[in-house]
């Protein structure tokens, strides 16, 4: 070694097109040192991750600017193959097992140990015998060095989710040469118990020299495990810290905080807390996944525009799913006091919810038919709206459709030739207000808004978060609105609630400091004044 | 109430085999054929369709369900045996030679297959039957337009009378032909045949005992204990009456033996543990390292040079070959044949391969004559055959998109419970 630092990237620059995604990023780590990397979704981290395990997409989309040095010395990685070869190994948020094979397999998986056999003298050394006792030896060893006790011959199929977790480190140390582990979100799946252990195998695995790259949202395991910090965000590094200089409070801030522009600026009002209740969802778990929702409860008064909150793939996502019956749902919801049946879709239609997918163009839209039919589409749906009936027959009311699109396509500047334009050519903003335009069509008595800014420019985006409000201050809709982007939420909401792991964690004021929304996204209930963490 | 719950679940598991085995003994017992007669036959098609079915094995491991463009390969096949009728190389010389052949001509199929295949993942099982479908229009212009037209062939035999193209009967039992070419080599009565085979896995038993470390007596003994009570069995009288009609060739089953010995041999390597790999998870095994690509691309290649090779000892076991013909349904029913066995489009060994070409093909020699007996008419029991291998096909694919549906939950439930 010799070298002070085993892995340095200076002035990580990348750009995908117009839009630069991390801009002179410097990171150094020294040799057995735990490096923690924080940051919102978007801030960089998966990006600045790609870089250095030379990933395809980075590569495919022009390469980046910027130096990499192992060990002092500077490297290209071309490929996670190359990485894996230059001892930079990565334990995967999912879990990158195979569940018919047995651990020892998996741990060795590509990497077995051989024999020569008759076959492998002629057709080379793919046809080689597998030594299955010494890479059960290996195994052993790898298991023992992350505390498992468990039989190096189970298949991985039915072991329980914590165990796959070391399953995996154990494969990474098993690798001869790593320098660097990348742990991404490893203790998102595991239980606390599993987490503590997680940590302490960190630690153990770092004194043998080897350092650890550590991404997660929890801010108290940062605390209790990283010797380092890095902060990214919006793709610049906004601080690097030793842990024991920070603390919980400072780290929560350092992630959200931002310029306090608004994009749009809407009086403040103070709703009266006694308002009566629109929508009321207990303990609502939803099978979203990548968006599972755990165990929910909220309550949405009726006239406000609620905001929900978190980072991506917390579940947030899962609640306006969940309630409208797109995806497998328990627990109970009911609507202004009248029960809701879940897991049907029609049903919730017609007792008055609509919804606006992030989903725009898979579920929200039908691309090929025109702007008037998917306005009207779901009012002729499910509420019978815009037919008449000849002899019995139910007809298309073209005269009313077309006065109502073109009323649509006015109120909320759709910017299109004709009603008759199909969908699948419009712009993202524009896509987005016609799918605003047929959830009110639905008069609908709620409205749930999911990600409604996502992929769309700013002025556009600007547009939609002035007709939600309009929406809810001149027809007095009342708006649940689901974003990933807590500025925006923070702009036009009256409440902000936010979701972390599947669970809600609290409701927040939209003007509550930075820290509190950091702490809360990471799982932390903030304490009023944010002081209790310190 | 855990038995009960064993059995039911053994049966959901392999209700396709369960279906089968009671529809072969229901149509067994309708047909009134004498047992040592349907033995006969059966020898006679497990002869001739072994080989093909296990062809299927390695695609499947490898994730790709079942290669129904095996009939690829029977074209390859047909090709290298043209040509050697062509060039006039008498019986097992010229089967050798053919085999030959097939390799480089499969290969390259299969290559290109292979490529084809991995731009549609998740959609193996559909493209290579189009595949074929395809296929069979390039093989009739190979064979109507090129050979015998732009290519000359110079034996009369293979032309059609006063046109040109090949004819429509290649027949093998001619002076010079490859009738029995393999099969002939070789042929026992069952008894001796059995002594053979069963005094093979005794020599192998016993020399695996020698070179292990463990000396494993115990596991020596059960090994042994298999070709020994077989070899008793064989003794009792009813036993003996019942193959008292087959003689089996012995090359030929002793390269379906050699086969199954490879497939499970090739598991064992590198190579082997990547088909497993990739099957399992495409994005697991790149993400360590494995070319995907290349591993689905060698497992089609093997797969179809082996399927070339079982449409060979086909064709040599009929003694003729329908020239535009004998290759169309011969991924169907080695597919059917593999999941009446109790494979799925995910899974598959040797054993499941030979038992589903035992049940389908005892269906297929006692189902015209139970048609015959219970609706006065040979054709129903014929149509059924057809029907009745869409059907299995048909079944398996909504057992196996079932059974996924059913996997999921307990997988959800596991993770809750970690939670």
């Amino acid at each position: 070694m010799g070298a002070e630092y085993v892995l340095e990237m200076k002035g990580i620059t990348k750009r995908y097109g117009e839009n630069t995604v991390l801009s002179d990023v410097n990171v150094r780590i020294r040799p057995g040192e735990i490096h923690a990397l924080l940051g919102e979704n978007g801030a960089g981290k998966s990006t600045l991750m790609n870089v250095l395990f030379g990933m395809p997409v980075i590569h495919n989309t022009g390469g980046f600017d910027g130096e990499i040095y192992l060990d002092g010395e500077k490297v290209t990685i071309s490929s996670p193959h190359d990485a894996m070869l230059k001892g930079i190994g990565m334990v995967h948020q999912e879990f990158m097992l195979l569940p018919g094979f047995t651990i020892a397999e998996n741990i060795k998986l590509n990497r077995e140990i051989t024999r020569p056999s008759a076959l492998s003298r002629i057709f080379g050394r793919n046809l080689e015998r597998l030594d299955m006792p010494a890479m059960a030896a290996d195994a052993r060893k790898a298991l023992d060095s992350v505390g498992m006790g468990i039989d190096e011959y189970t298949l991985v199929k039915g072991l329980p989710v914590g165990y796959m977790q070391f399953v995996e480190i154990a494969r990474e140390i098993d690798k001869t040469g790593i320098k660097l582990l990348v742990f991404d979100e490893p203790t998102a799946v595991l239980t606390e118990s599993e987490a503590k252990q997680l940590v302490s195998v960190m630690k153990k695995i770092s004194e043998r020299g080897i350092a650890i790259i550590f991404i997660t949202h929890r801010l108290d395991e940062v605390m209790a495990a990283s010797d380092s910090i890095t902060i990214l965000r919006d793709g610049q590094v906004v601080s690097a810290l030793k842990t024991r200089d920070t603390s919980i409070v400072e780290l929560a801030e350092l992630m959200i905080g931002r310029k306090n522009e608004s994009m749009i600026s809407v009086e403040r009002r103070t709703l009266d807390p006694n308002a009566k209740v629109a929508l009321s969802i207990e303990h609502l778990a939803v099978d979203m996944p990548g968006e599972e929702v755990l165990d929910v409860s909220l309550d949405v008064h009726e006239g406000e525009i609620l905001g929900i909150g978190g980072l991506a793939g917390q579940g947030k996502v899962g609640i306006p799913n969940g309630v409208m019956g797109l995806y497998p749902a328990s627990g109970s919801v009911s609507l202004f006091g009248e029960q809701l049946e879940l897991n049907n879709a029609r049903k919730a239609l017609q007792k008055g919810l609509a919804m606006v997918s992030e989903d725009r163009r898979g579920v929200g839209l039908l691309l090929d038919e025109s702007i008037e039919d998917n306005i009207v589409f779901n009012a002729m749906q499910i509420n019978g709206d815009f037919l008449t009936t000849i002899a019995g027959m139910h007809f298309k009311n073209g005269r009313q459709i077309r006065e109502h699109a073109q009323r649509m396509i006015k109120e909320l500047d759709i910017r299109c030739t004709s009603p008759l334009q199909h969908t699948g050519t419009l712009s993202g903003g524009n896509q987005q207000k016609v799918c605003v335009a047929r959830a009110l069509t639905m008069k609908p008595k709620l409205i749930f808004v999911s990600e409604p800014t996502r992929g769309i420019d700013i002025g556009a985006k600007k547009l939609v978060l002035e007709t939600l409000v309009r929406l809810n201050r001149e027809m007095g809709m009342t708006v649940v609105m689901v974003s990933s982007e807590l500025l925006e939420l923070r702009s036009i909401c009256d409440r902000i609630a936010i979701v972390a792991e599947g669970k809600l964690v609290d409701i927040l004021p939209p003007d509550s400091p930075d820290a509190d929304f950091g702490l809360a996204m990471s799982g932390i209930k903030p304490e009023k004044g944010a002081d209790g963490h310190a | 109430m855990r038995d009960r719950k064993l059995l039911s679940s053994f049966l959901r598991e392999n209700a396709v085999t369960v279906m089968f085995v009671l529809l072969c003994a229901l149509c067994l017992a309708l047909s009134g054929l004498a047992p040592s007669h349907v033995m006969f036959e059966l020898f006679g098609r497990l002869s001739r369709n072994a080989f093909l079915v296990l062809a299927l094995i390695i695609p499947i491991v490898a994730g790709m369900g079942i290669n129904f463009a095996i009939t690829i390969g029977a074209m390859a096949a047909q090709i290298s045996l043209l040509w050697v009728l062509e060039w006039g190389i008498p019986g097992t010389l010229g089967f050798v030679v053919a085999a030959l052949m097939t390799v480089p001509i499969a290969g390259f199929f299969g290559f290109l297959i292979g490529k084809l295949l991995n731009k549609m993942k998740g959609q193996e099982m559909i493209g290579s039957m189009i595949l074929g479908y395809f296929a069979n229009g390039l093989y009739q212009l190979l064979f109507l337009f090129i050979f015998g037209n732009l290519i000359p062939l110079s034996n009369p035999s293979l032309v059609i009378k006063g046109s040109v193209g090949v004819a429509n009967t290649m027949d093998l039992s001619l002076e010079g032909g490859l009738k029995y070419a393999l099969d002939g080599l070789w042929r026992l009565p069952f008894k001796q045949a059995l002594y053979v085979f069963m005094a093979v896995i005794a020599v192998y038993c016993v020399v695996r005992f020698a070179l292990s470390s463990e000396r494993d007596i115990k596991r020596l003994a059960v090994c042994l204990a298999f070709p020994i009570a077989a070899c008793l069995l064989i003794q009792i009288p009813a036993l003996q009456a019942l193959f008292i009609t087959v003689n089996v060739p012995m090359a030929t089953f002793g390269l379906v033996a050699l086969l199954c010995l490879f497939n499970v041999v090739i598991m064992r390597t590198r190579l082997g543990q990547q088909f497993r790999a990739v099957g399992q998870s495409g994005a697991v095994a790149n993400a360590s390292g494995i070319n995907v690509n290349r591993v689905r691309i060698i497992a089609i290649m093997i797969s179809t040079v082996l399927a070339g090779w079982g449409q060979l000892i086909f064709v040599q076991n009929m003694g003729s070959l329908q020239t535009y013909g004998a290759h169309e349904q011969v991924g169907l029913y080695a597919g059917a044949a593999i999941l009446v066995g109790g494979a799925s489009i995910v899974r598959a060994t040797n054993a499941q391969a030979l038992l589903g070409c035992i049940l389908f093909h005892l269906l297929f020699i006692v189902a015209p004559d139970a048609g015959k007996n219970v609706f006065g008419n040979a054709a129903i029991g014929e149509y059924f055959r057809v029907f009745i291998s869409y059907g299995v096909i048909a079944v398996a694919l909504v057992i196996h998109a079932w059974s996924g549906a059913q996997r999921r939950k307990p997988a959800n439930a596991i993770r809750e419970a970690a939670k």
